[in-house]
């Protein structure tokens, strides 16, 4: 089977030690996690995993199988990038002088869609939200220039297609 | 026994009146109808301990000689009875024996509740005595694990524990417990747990699904059951044996269903697996459909997957979604508890024989008995087999004996030839293959079924790996059996080296100590048997003695177990020598 791309979003509840279970599950398989987003999702009180990591379907499946049986989480599903809206988020630290100096900057933010964050005497941030590539094309227009620090998020992502957790939860309730 | 009016007391007391975290620990033990269990104080317990103390008269505390006895003891004895078993341990090292524990019964399914004291809140990140990181170190071996801080948590984390060690699929939970919550006092009040909202249990019976399987069970000519320890921990073993005779359907066992169904039930066929027997293996490549009840394909069952039951339709009744299409592929899934979903199987079932079908494991059978068994049990060489020794015990034991097994050849020969009558006779370490698992988990066997002969069969090597639990066996009479087959080699080891490494028998040879001695020094009965002579009546006076006895049979130092799978190999090449 084909090693491909796959987006893993795990709702749960917020507790203490659940992210030590779920990156365990990719440890005891020498699985690598290629991101990982952890933030509250639609539903009060429900937090949501977005992992990224590239294996075969097979082991994409083993690996939702084992998070889902996990008791503090609601649902885990997995997605191929076609069934996914995503985006990912930049900081690039840079030189104040360079902005002044270097005309070409000003059109790298003005290209890229990028906004000017803050400007200092020393630096200036830039951010930058977008797909994988197109932060990286940005890394590498800026690279020449010098960049001072560098920092990208992990993947945020939704479906396209419907994750019924308030239904669960609400037959969970029902049969309270 | 705590009784009902007892129950309602200790709640009425503890609902009005503040109690520490220590007391409330021992209230919800009684509320979840805990009378036993097994443990090692320390520091970071001591105010449990403290507690126990008071209430000796309704909750008995057994001081293993280690942690990890006291987990394989609540091991047994939750494997025995179908309940929660206990352990409890300091923090720190007495924390961290608990682990092997924890492993075993996570991977053989076996609901028990670890407690561990914890250093106090203000101490925890600070590399306190005995401190350690309990919590993330068992994080990968429990079924749920969870630190509590504050007294007022305990009431519904400990609920919590003992809903989720024992429904669905079971598996062990641990709670660490802070010094300071064990001290501190609140208003106690206890409501059992009835549900997790992220957490279903069992997943509900799918109507369709069984509607199909049903199809494909009657429509097959040459069907074969394999079961599991699903069946034991779901409670069907009549609905097993009502599914088998109906449908005519030939069926084995995994090591860990073994004795769901009676060994002498003409429909079971034996065991599968590594060193299961021979027809059974060979012949999962031959049948139409397998039907896979409550097992979960480990690798010692189907060997290299790749040639694993490829002409079958497989349905696989199976309570854990995680474990469908994980190693073997199901035509069918029928999810949810076993007894359910064969009680909605069974109407819909045509009744059936299959002789000619049976017939050819009998066949197999023969072959094996002739090249095989016949001279594991009936041996005509001068030194003693494992496999005589069994059969003897069978015959004291009027088949009807508690057989607890460690790892290694003599459990392989034990599943194979020991014979049940009853459900929940075979407790062995499946999954896990933990060497000293058998003695301590003999003890809680036992404590757990008194009225049953528990005999526990054990190598050399394993034994001595939990040999200090004999302390209990005699501080507190508990009459188990114990049968050490001595041949001095880690014997399953030095079988692969043997077939495998060119007989280079790298660590393998174990000078042994005088084991007669070691049992008389903790005041226990014990001979030791070497010729063939001896052996019947020894254990004919093994089985009928009421008090502990410890049997060393001196077996052939380099026997090896046959029928044997070779590791990665097809089932189909199982070899007879």
């Amino acid at each position: 089977m084909k090693k491909q791309w796959f987006t893993i979003s795990v709702y749960s509840e917020n507790n203490v030690g659940l992210l030590n279970r779920i990156s365990g599950i990719f440890l005891k398989r020498h699985i690598n996690i290629e991101s990982l987003n952890v933030s509250k999702s639609e539903i009060d009180e429900v937090s949501k995993f977005t992992i990224v990591v590239n294996t075969t379907e097979k082991w994409v499946h083993n690996i939702v199988g084992q998070i889902e049986k996990q008791i503090e989480v609601i649902k885990a599903f997995y997605h191929t990038d076609e069934e996914t809206i995503y985006q990912e988020s930049a900081l690039f630290k840079i030189a104040s002088h360079l902005l002044f100096d270097e005309r070409q900057i000003q059109n790298i933010i003005k290209e890229n869609n990028s906004q000017i964050v803050t400007v200092a005497r020393e630096f200036f941030v830039l951010a930058k939200t977008g797909r994988r590539h197109e932060i990286d094309e940005m890394y590498e227009q800026l690279k020449p220039f010098g960049i001072m620090q560098f920092v990208r998020s992990g993947r945020i992502s939704v479906t396209k297609d419907e994750m019924q957790i308030s239904a669960l939860l609400n037959e969970f309730q029902e049969h309270e | 026994m705590e009784t009902v009016k007892e129950k309602k007391k200790t709640r009425e007391k503890a609902a009005t009146i503040k109690i520490s975290g220590a007391e409330a620990i021992i209230h919800c033990l009684l509320a979840e109808g805990v009378d036993l269990l097994y443990g090692y104080p320390g520091g970071a317990i001591m105010p449990v301990y403290d507690e126990l103390y008071k209430f000796q008269d309704r909750l008995t505390h057994i001081l293993t000689r280690h942690e990890q006895g006291a987990t394989h003891a609540a091991q047994g004895y939750a494997r025995v009875t179908g309940k929660v078993g206990v352990a409890m341990a300091t923090s720190g090292p007495g924390a961290t024996n608990l682990v092997t524990g924890l492993a075993d019964a996570q991977i053989d399914s076996t609901p028990i509740v670890c407690i561990t004291g914890q250093v106090p809140r203000h101490l925890l990140g600070s590399d306190a005595f005995q401190e350690t990181d309990i919590i993330g170190i068992s994080t990968p071996v429990t079924k749920w694990n969870h630190q509590i801080t504050k007294a007022a948590e305990i009431p519904e984390v400990m609920a919590k524990a003992f809903y989720i060690a024992k429904s669905g699929r079971p598996g062990p939970v641990l709670i660490d417990i802070t010094k300071n919550a064990q001290f501190e006092e609140f208003e106690f009040s206890y409501e059992p747990c009835k549900g997790v909202r992220s957490y279903n249990a069992a997943p509900k019976p799918d109507i369709k699904a069984i509607e199909a399987a049903a199809e494909l069970i009657n429509k097959a000519k040459k069907p074969y059951i394999v079961w599991g320890q699903g069946v034991i921990l779901g409670k069907a073993e009549e609905q097993l044996k009502a599914l088998v005779e109906k449908a005519g359907i030939p069926a084995a066992w995994t090591i860990l269903g073994a004795s769901a169904l009676s060994t002498d039930h003409p429909l079971n066929v034996g065991m599968v697996g590594m060193h299961g027997n021979y027809g059974p293996n060979i012949l999962t490549n031959e049948c139409d459909v397998l039907v896979a009840i409550g097992m979960r394909f480990d690798d010692r069952v189907t060997g290299n997957l790749e040639t694993y039951a490829k002409q079958a339709k497989v349905i696989h009744f199976e309570i854990d979604p995680a474990e469908v299409n994980k190693n073997v592929k199901a035509h069918i899934a029928v999810l949810g508890d076993s007894k359910k979903t064969l009680e909605l199987l069974l109407p819909l079932i045509n009744e059936n024989k299959h002789e000619s079908w049976h017939n050819v494991f009998k066949e197999k059978y023969q072959i094996e008995f002739d090249e095989v068994i016949e001279h594991d049990i009936h041996p005509t060489k001068k030194g003693l087999t494992m496999g005589e020794v069994i059969e003897e015990i069978n015959l004291a034991s009027k088949n009807n004996a508690v057989i607890v097994t460690d790892v290694g050849q003599h459990q392989m020969i034990a599943c194979r030839y020991a014979k049940f009558k009853e459900s929940k006779s075979n407790i062995t370490s499946g999954g896990l293959g933990t060497m000293g698992f058998a003695l301590p988990a003999a003890i809680g066997a036992k404590m757990g079924a008194m009225d049953r002969e528990v005999v526990a069969i054990i190598g050399d090597g394993g034994y001595q790996m939990t040999i200090q639990e004999l302390g209990v066996i005699f501080q507190h009479q508990i009459p188990v059996k114990i049968v050490v087959l001595n041949n001095d080699h880690l014997g399953m080891v030095r079988q692969w080296q043997e077939l495998f490494f060119e007989s280079r028998y790298a660590a393998t040879v174990m000078v042994n100590p005088d084991f007669v001695k070691i049992a008389e020094g903790y005041h226990i009965e014990a001979k030791r048997v070497s010729e063939r002579k001896d052996l019947k009546a020894t254990i004919q006076e093994m089985i009928a003695s009421d008090k502990p006895y410890f049997l060393e049979v001196k077996v052939e130092k380099e026997d090896n177990v046959f029928p044997m799978i070779p590791s990665g190999a097809s089932v189909s090449d199982i070899r007879l020598k």
